[in-house]
């Protein structure tokens, strides 16, 4: 198992997500001898765990099932241990999509925080690439050096506990991207462009707030970086249901003996038990309140020096 | 530590057969940089061979007859817009979300020159923002009439969401000219195996051709027609020599042998009568004929080992992503897919439209064998940021489609009936275990 490779196979020392059932997982270590309490019951490694198949489906000990998944970096956002505010995968994705990001790009992003893009980037980037994490709160840096490790990915990554505005990222002109989530991006740009290479590359910086998305475009306006934009993504989830809606009863028509015409005017099925008086519809509504606001994504270019 | 060490951090500079990118504003267009070949653009014609040598992201003007040339660099003290202090002219060229040009932009952009022609902006490196501009790309250079509208913002939730990374084997199925797929190499990266199913004759990648991946990306690009997928699973799929219309191999060869009798025997009876340039110009008909026949046996045989090799990939059930992205019924589609594919792994369906997606969900919670379905949509909004004009521009919603996501799981092997709780682990003998233990 790794974050950034598949395998079919669960072994001692995989972190696998256990499914419990709808919007309910957990992460666990495997552990030769260890066991994991679940509401269903306990879950023995040794026997249920190592040597089965990711997707399996394991009986916990007091009768109930989960089913054991193997570990993505989406399962991990939704998982992981908060330390900070974290990045959602509808965010993750754009900025994937919008830095181009691919195997073998050299990618620079601070802050670390909880890394969820950190693990996100890491896969995206495999075998070729590198990631270069930069956490200026040092227990954090450490939390997510440990993760790393624990996820086999640690050869794809390289944190530096310093502060990026000051500091930079630790490498310069080797970077095709960069990505910024601290709360003064604008002084980390000058930084931010000596990290990339000379060809070019592209910036996206996070912001909860407007304010500092104005200071950080002047700023990229000011160091020559180009196809400035800002955009915003929310995602809607869609709740699919069957639901049941009553026929309405216009008394007995002429000339025909039930009212099973009036089902046929509707083209649903009949809902069963209900002697034709109502249908059944699938429907998929949209939540009462969308997903709020996580932040701004601002996106540039960093030109071909001359 | 692992350093990039397939990019060099080189100038790359615009050659001939390179893929690349027009822009003008919020235009884009791909085309292939080719030797004294007309291109059309923004209702222009001109010719990209003076782009050649020269840098990605360079502005060209076009000239009368259509010949490039370099246009100078923009100055960030220069100030066209007098009304707003502080606001710099690259806006109004490069950002063409931001505002409209207004009277005073467009004389301003004259007096710099522009006699009433346009400018092609940019031609930038083709990678770059092809994506980002989907919808538009589309419209521009894929023809067809009835076209898939996929959003750049619902493509990066296809790629994100399948989990697509070098090393997998993905499946895919796309009416997007080739579009999702040539997006799902580029994060494969040539590393693993892609196996694009097609339904009818064969596999459309003209979107695919413009991404310009190296050769070595190809050989990890399978197809396999959907017309054999049954096949397939029953164990009947045939693969031995014959060509891909199941045509006996024999019967072919009878026919070229029978030429060759024919060839044999012309000569001899024409010998005598015949003229000898007329002779020449037979036996190099033959030869010719000859040739088609051997190019066609050598295409046949081709295609015949391309079947067996997507054939052998798919036949382990074991693949690691499934992308559906087309303008089928995605409900067939999917649960006849989904058997290639191993257990705990995502899959992802887009769709324009709501309610196909919607049996799909119904479809797959009532047989199981998949855990956390989602059916969502993205909202995209677009935001002018400049000094005491900072403003939303722009809502995308709805036209985007939708996409269904989920990871499938080992299939049960006895269903139960109550199919509604099979998503929810049920502790059914808690009690039973509870009385017999007292």
């Amino acid at each position: 198992m790794s974050f950034a490779e598949y395998s079919e196979i669960i072994q001692e020392g995989d972190v696998v997500i256990i499914f419990l059932g709808h919007e309910s997982m957990m992460p666990i270590k495997v552990q030769s001898g260890a066991q994991t309490q679940t509401r269903y019951g306990a879950i023995r490694h040794s026997s249920d765990l190592i040597g089965q198949r990711f997707g399996s489906k394991v009986t916990c000990s007091k009768g109930g099932w989960v089913y054991v998944l193997h570990p993505t970096p989406e399962l991990w956002t939704v998982n992981l241990p908060h330390r900070t505010q974290i990045l959602y995968t509808t965010d993750i994705a754009n900025i994937t999509l919008m830095l181009e990001l691919k195997p073998g790009s050299v990618v620079c992003e601070s802050g670390t925080g909880s890394g969820s893009l950190s693990h996100s980037i890491i896969r995206t980037i495999a075998p070729t690439g590198h990631l270069h994490t930069v956490e200026f709160h040092a227990q954090r840096a450490e939390k997510a050096m440990q993760e790393f490790k624990e996820h086999k990915v640690s050869h794809l990554v390289t944190v530096r506990n310093q502060d990026v505005c000051k500091d930079g990222f630790g490498i310069t002109g080797i970077a095709d991207a960069v990505f910024l989530d601290i709360p003064s991006p604008w002084e980390a740009i000058t930084h931010a462009k000596s990290a990339m290479k000379r060809k070019g590359g592209r910036l996206c910086s996070f912001s909860p707030c407007i304010e500092q998305v104005q200071r950080t475009c002047e700023a990229l306006l000011d160091h020559g970086f180009e196809e400035i934009c800002t955009l915003e993504v929310l995602l809607r989830v869609h709740d699919v249901r069957a639901i049941n809606l009553p026929l309405p009863d216009f008394g007995p028509e002429e000339g025909s003996a039930d009212s099973s015409q009036m089902a046929s005017d509707v083209s649903q099925e009949v809902a069963p038990n209900t002697g034709n008086t109502s249908v059944i519809c699938r429907t998929a509504t949209p939540p009462r309140e969308m997903a709020g606001h996580t932040g701004y994504l601002t996106f540039a270019t960093k030109p071909q020096c001359e | 530590m692992a350093e990039s060490v397939n990019d060099s951090d080189a100038e790359s500079r615009i050659s001939f057969g390179d893929y690349v990118v027009l822009k003008r504003g919020d235009v884009f267009k791909s085309v292939q940089v080719e030797n004294k070949k007309k291109v059309i653009f923004e209702k222009q014609w001109f010719f990209l061979d003076n782009a050649v040598g020269q840098l990605f992201g360079t502005r060209f003007e076009i000239e009368a007859g259509g010949s490039l040339k370099l246009k100078a660099a923009k100055h960030s003290g220069d100030s066209l817009d007098s009304k707003e202090a502080g606001q710099d002219n690259r806006h109004i060229l490069d950002d063409g979300k931001s505002q409209k040009l207004t009277r005073d932009d467009i004389e301003t952009l004259k007096e710099q020159g522009l006699k009433g022609q346009e400018i092609v902006q940019q031609l930038i490196d083709n990678s770059t923002t092809f994506k980002d501009k989907t919808e538009f790309a589309q419209e521009k250079y894929i023809k067809k009439k009835k076209k898939n509208h996929l959003r750049y913002d619902t493509l990066a939730q296809i790629l994100t969401l399948g989990n697509i990374h070098a090393g997998s084997k993905i499946l895919v199925f796309e009416t997007c000219a080739g579009l999702v797929l040539g997006s799902v190499m580029e994060r494969m990266g040539g590393f693993g195996s892609v196996i694009q199913m097609y339904p009818g004759g064969g596999p459309t990648r003209a979107g695919m051709e413009s991404f310009g991946f190296p050769s070595h990306f190809h050989e990890t690009l399978h197809e396999f027609p959907l017309c054999k997928v049954n096949a397939l699973l029953a164990g009947t799929l045939d693969l031995s020599e014959k060509d891909a219309d199941g045509n006996r191999r024999s019967e072919s060869s009878q026919e070229t042998s029978g030429v060759s009798e024919e060839r044999s025997s012309e000569p001899q009876s024409m010998e005598v009568s015949v003229d000898p340039q007329e002779e020449m110009r037979r036996v190099e008909r033959e030869r010719l004929r000859e040739q088609k026949a051997q190019e066609k046996k050598v295409k046949m045989e081709e295609k015949r080992k391309k079947l067996a090799s997507a054939a052998a990939l798919l036949e382990g059930r074991n693949a690691d992503g499934l992308v559906i992205a087309s303008r089928f019924h995605p409900c067939p589609v999917l649960m006849g897919l989904l058997k290639f594919i191993a257990p705990s792994r995502p899959f992802v369906v887009y769709c324009q439209y709501r309610e196909p997606l919607i049996e799909c969900y119904t479809k797959l919670r009532e047989q199981g064998g998949a855990i956390s379905l989602r059916l969502t949509d993205s909202w995209l909004r677009h935001y002018q940021v400049l000094p005491n004009r900072t403003h939303p521009v722009l809502l995308m919603s709805g036209g985007g489609g939708y996409l269904l996501s989920g990871t499938t799981v080992a299939a049960d092997a006895a269903k139960t009936r109550n199919q509604q709780k099979s998503e929810e682990p049920v502790a059914k003998r808690l009690k039973l275990d509870e009385i017999s233990s007292a």
